[in-house]
C-alpha cells in the first residue's frame, strides 16, 4: 500500500519499544476508543533523563508508527527536551503523514507529555503548565475529512 | 499467497467481458446517434444489450437507462422522484440508516433543499422492519428507498414486501441493487419497484458503467443535460464497449449463479466457523439473510486499518469500516446502525469472496486473521485493560 511512506511502514511493521514498563516512573494514556486511537506511554527517569520508554497503541498504522517514532526520538533525552517534541517533528521524522492522519501523530506528542506530567505529579515536582498545554486542555487538533469511495 | 477478498469493493473483469470489451471497441466504433452505417451498427448493438439486460431483470428494454454506474443511478432515481413529489406537495423521503453514501448523500442534499428525510433504523441483524416502513409512510411521502443488499455487512433486505407495500400505498419505491444483481436472484417484476440501480463492476463487468431501471411512467429527469441519448434522460455518447461488456458479464454471472452460490456458501460457512473461534469477536449482520460472498466481523481490542495493512503484507486484500480507513472520525455508519459501539466498530474486517476463491485460501485467511489479531491485541492498551479487568468486554 502506498498510502504511507516507507518509514511509516517500517515503524508500523517493526515498532520499536513496544510493551510495558512494570515499575514505570510515569505513565500517560491519551486518546479514546471512540475516536479510534489510544496511546499509552511508559517512562523510566533517572537524573532528569528518560532512560527507558515503552508504548502500547490501539490504532491505525500511523498511530502505531507515530508512537514508535516518538519513543525513539525521546529515549535517552532529558525531560526538558522530550517535552519539546511536537507532532510535526514526529510526522517529519516519518517522512510525512497523509493530511487526514496528522491527528494520529498529535496523540504521540500528547502521550509523551502525559507520561512526563504523571512523573512530575507522582514525585511532587513543580512544573510549568505551559509545557503541558497539549494534554491539559485536551483541545482538538487536525481533524479527518472526506468519505469512503465504494 | 495472494488473495483478493474485496469483491464488494469491486471485481476483476471476467474473460468473456474483457473480450467483448475489446471486440466492441475494435468493431463498433461508430457513434450510436449517427445516421450512417457505422453509427447504426452501434445503435443495433446498443438496443441488443438493452433487450438482453431487460430479459435478465424482468422488465421492458424501454425502462432501462445506461449510466456511469451505481452512484449516478441512485442519484438520478432519488432526485427525480423527490422533485416530482415536491410538485404535488409531497416532500417526505424515507430510507434506512444503512444505505450507501450514493443514497445518503443525495438525501442529505435534498434535505438542505427543504425535503424531510426519515432514515429508518435496522435491527441488530442489519435488516429493516417492513412494519417500520409502513408506519413511516404518510400522505406526504414522495419516495421510499431501501437497498436490496448491504455493501458492508451483506444483509438482504425484504425488498419484495416493501415493494408491495409501496404499491398499495401509492408511493414510489427505489432500491439500490448494486450489491445484489449478478449475485442473488433479482427480478424487477417480483420486487415491484419503480427504480432500481445496478453497477457492472460488482459482477465482473467494467467500472464506470451501470443501469438505472425506471418503471414506465415513473418520473425521471436528467442529471446530465445535452444530447438526446437514453430517451433524452441521460446525455452523452454511450460507452458501447463497456455496455456490451456489462451485458456479457451479467449474462455470465446469472448463468453461473447457482453454482457460484453453492461454492460461496460453502466458503462462507468455513470462514465464519473459523473466525468465530477467535475470542471476543462477532459476526456483523444476520447469519442467514446475507449475501453468500460477505463475511464481516468485529474484533474487540484492535483497530481495523492496522489489521488491513498487516493482512496486505500477507497478500490478503480486504476492507474495514474503521474510522481510520474511511477518512472520517466515525467508524462505518452501518456498524453503528446495527448497535456496534465505537470501540468495537473500529475493529471491523470485511472479507468478500468470489467464486474463484478456494477452500485453501479460506484456511489461509483464517490463520492469517488469527495471527494478526493476536499480534495487534498484544500491543493494544485496550486489550490489556480488558484482560486485566479494568474494562468490560463488549463482545
Ligand atoms: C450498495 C452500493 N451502492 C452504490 C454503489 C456505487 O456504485 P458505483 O461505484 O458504480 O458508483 C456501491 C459501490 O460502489 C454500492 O456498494
Ligand atoms: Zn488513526
Amino acid at each position: 500500500m502506498s498510502l504511507y511512506s516507507e518509514k511509516v511502514m517500517d515503524h508500523f511493521k517493526h515498532p520499536r519499544n513496544v510493551g510495558v514498563i512494570e515499575d514505570a516512573d510515569g505513565v500517560g494514556e491519551v486518546g479514546n476508543a471512540k475516536c479510534g486511537d489510544i496511546m499509552k506511554m511508559y517512562i523510566k527517569v533517572e537524573n532528569g533523563i528518560l532512560t527507558d520508554v515503552k508504548f502500547e497503541t490501539f490504532g491505525c498504522g500511523s498511530a502505531i508508527a507515530s508512537s514508535s517514532m516518538a519513543t525513539e526520538m525521546i529515549k535517552g533525552k532529558p525531560l526538558s527536551e522530550a517535552l519539546g517534541l511536537t507532532n510535526k517533528a514526529v510526522a517529519e521524522a516519518l517522512d510525512g503523514l497523509p493530511a487526514y492522519k496528522m491527528h494520529c501523530s498529535v496523540l504521540a506528542e500528547q502521550a509523551v507529555q502525559a507520561a512526563i506530567l504523571d512523573y512530575y505529579k507522582k514525585n511532587n515536582i513543580p512544573y510549568d503548565e505551559a509545557d503541558f498545554k497539549c494534554v491539559l486542555c485536551a483541545h482538538e487538533h487536525d481533524e479527518h475529512g472526506g468519505d469512503d469511495g465504494e | 499467497m495472494d488473495i483478493y477478498a474485496d469483491h464488494a469493493a469491486t471485481t476483476k473483469m471476467c474473460d468473456a467481458a474483457l473480450r467483448a470489451y475489446a471486440d466492441t471497441a475494435a468493431k463498433f466504433y461508430g457513434n450510436a446517434s449517427s445516421l450512417h452505417t457505422a453509427g447504426q451498427r452501434a445503435q443495433e448493438v446498443l438496443s441488443d444489450c438493452r433487450a438482453r439486460i431487460a430479459r435478465l431483470l424482468g422488465c421492458d428494454a424501454r425502462e432501462l437507462y445506461f449510466t456511469s454506474g451505481g452512484s449516478e443511478s441512485d442519484n438520478q432515481a432519488i432526485t427525480s422522484a423527490a422533485h416530482a413529489g415536491a410538485k404535488k406537495g409531497k416532500k417526505k423521503l424515507i430510507s434506512t440508516a444503512i444505505e450507501h453514501h450514493a443514497v445518503l448523500h443525495t438525501l442529505k442534499k435534498l434535505e438542505r433543499e427543504g425535503f424531510e428525510v426519515v432514515l429508518l433504523p435496522v435491527g441488530e441483524d442489519g435488516i429493516v422492519e417492513v412494519s417500520d416502513v409502513e408506519a413511516a409512510i404518510d400522505e406526504n411521502t414522495a419516495l421510499v428507498s431501501v437497498m436490496f443488499a448491504n455493501n458492508e455487512i451483506g444483509t438482504i433486505q425484504p425488498v419484495a414486501e416493501i415493494g408491495a407495500l409501496c404499491k398499495k400505498k401509492g408511493v414510489l419505491f427505489h432500491t439500490d441493487a448494486v450489491q445484489a444483481v449478478g449475485h442473488i436472484p433479482v427480478n424487477i417484476r417480483e420486487i415491484g419497484c419503480d427504480y432500481l440501480a445496478l453497477s457492472a463492476h460488482k459482477f465482473s463487468g467494467p467500472k464506470g458503467v451501470g443501469v438505472l431501471y425506471a418503471r414506465r411512467g415513473a418520473p425521471l429527469s436528467p442529471l446530465i443535460e445535452g444530447g438526446a441519448q437514453e430517451h433524452g434522460k441521460r446525455a452523452g455518447t454511450e460507452d458501447l464497449p463497456a455496455i456490451v461488456a456489462m451485458t456479457v458479464a451479467l449474462e455470465t454471472s446469472i448463468a453461473d449463479m447457482d453454482a457460484s452460490e453453492k461454492v460461496l456458501k460453502h466458503l462462507q460457512d468455513r470462514l465464519i466457523a473459523g473466525l468465530s473461534k477467535i475470542e471476543h469477536c462477532a459476526l456483523n449482520g444476520d447469519r442467514v439473510r446475507r449475501l453468500p460472498g460477505n463475511t464481516s466481523f468485529c474484533f474487540e481490542g484492535i483497530e481495523g486499518e492496522s489489521l488491513l495493512l498487516l493482512l496486505d503484507e500477507k497478500g490478503i486484500e480486504a476492507s474495514s469500516g474503521s474510522a481510520c480507513t474511511s477518512g472520517s472520525l466515525d467508524p462505518s455508519h452501518v456498524l453503528l446502525a446495527i448497535g456496534r459501539v465505537h470501540d468495537v466498530a473500529h475493529g471491523s474486517l470485511r472479507l468478500t469472496l468470489g467464486p474463484e476463491n478456494t477452500e485453501e485460501e479460506v484456511d489461509y485467511l483464517i490463520e492469517s486473521v488469527k495471527e494478526v489479531v493476536e499480534y495487534l491485541r498484544n500491543m493494544s492498551p485496550v486489550w490489556r485493560d480488558l484482560k486485566e479487568g479494568r474494562r468490560q468486554y463488549i463482545l
